[in-house]
């Protein structure tokens, strides 16, 4: 199997999370969006993994780390959503402007 | 193993078509469900690439706890359900869609260009070997990752839990 498309494919997986993140006003679809990110970099973790044959297997071990910080970032995050929301009411990232002058 | 290539592709199609979904509809629901599909497919790769213990991990905390979280968000948040016009900062769309175009070919061009290789699809089990390094080599990450996790679940439960105090009467 060749490793380019792959590749590729968890570039294009990589790029539309940043669209999402940049795009999106909600703030649990900003979350998705990271998710999305993170995603393609354990794709990438287990190609690499699997091309290079690795005996050590640390593509694996680093993928299982990220989805496990992957969960605690969720967690934590949508704590935080669900605490602005009910400061404000809301839960749109571009009407958070408190820190703004 | 001609078989497998065969799927792979169908399989990085849908990835592409999936996650243009989570990024595009208008339908926050939808965009949860797309997500499932990205990370099944996902699951699915990881197990024709032969690391099966990271497929089922993937399913288990991805599709069956993060994924319940973002509609249990979604819910509370009240985001619109249905379709929904003010979901996305228009103003941003053209310099989004710039900056991840951008991102894209570059990396792409990169990737291309950098790696060149085959991976030989082999049979056969690597979960045993993978647990055994994982609680020898790799048992500092694996203890500090379990404290990371305590860390997310006591700061979880300690922002959304309703404090008085915390709550600012004027802005409310």
């Amino acid at each position: 199997m060749i490793v380019q498309p792959v590749l590729v494919v968890a570039a294009a997986l990589f790029s539309l999370g940043i669209y999402g993140i940049l795009v999106r006003r909600n703030a649990v679809m900003v979350l998705l969006s990271i998710e999305l990110i993170l995603n393609a970099v354990n794709i990438n973790f287990i190609m690499f993994d699997a091309m290079l044959a690795d005996t050590m297997m640390q593509g694996q071990i680093f993928t299982i780390f990220i989805i496990t910080i992957a969960a605690a970032e969720v967690g934590i995050g949508l704590a935080i959503v669900l605490m602005l929301f009910r400061n404000r009411q809301t839960a749109n990232i571009n009407e958070f402007d408190l820190m703004k002058w | 193993m001609e078989i497998f290539e065969i799927v792979t592709y169908f399989i990085l199609l849908g990835l592409i078509s999936t996650a243009i979904r989570v990024v595009t509809t208008s339908n926050v629901i939808h965009a949860a469900i797309s997500l499932v599909f990205t990370l099944a497919l996902t699951a699915i790769l990881f197990l024709i690439l032969s690391s099966e213990f990271v497929a089922l991990v993937l399913v288990l905390v991805y599709i069956g706890a993060v994924i319940v979280l973002f509609l249990f968000g979604i819910m509370i948040t009240r985001a619109p359900l249905g379709k929904n016009a003010e979901l996305d900062n228009d103003k941003n769309k053209k310099l989004g869609a710039a900056i991840a175009g951008s991102i894209f070919l570059l990396f792409s061009y990169i990737l291309i260009n950098g790696f060149d290789g085959e991976v030989t699809i082999a049979s056969g089990s690597s979960t045993e070997l993978l647990g055994e390094i994982l609680l020898t080599r790799f048992i500092f990450p694996f203890e500090l990752v379990s404290f990371v996790l305590l860390a997310a679940l006591i700061g979880g439960i300690t922002l959304a839990r309703k404090d008085e105090a915390l709550i600012d009467k004027d802005q409310v």
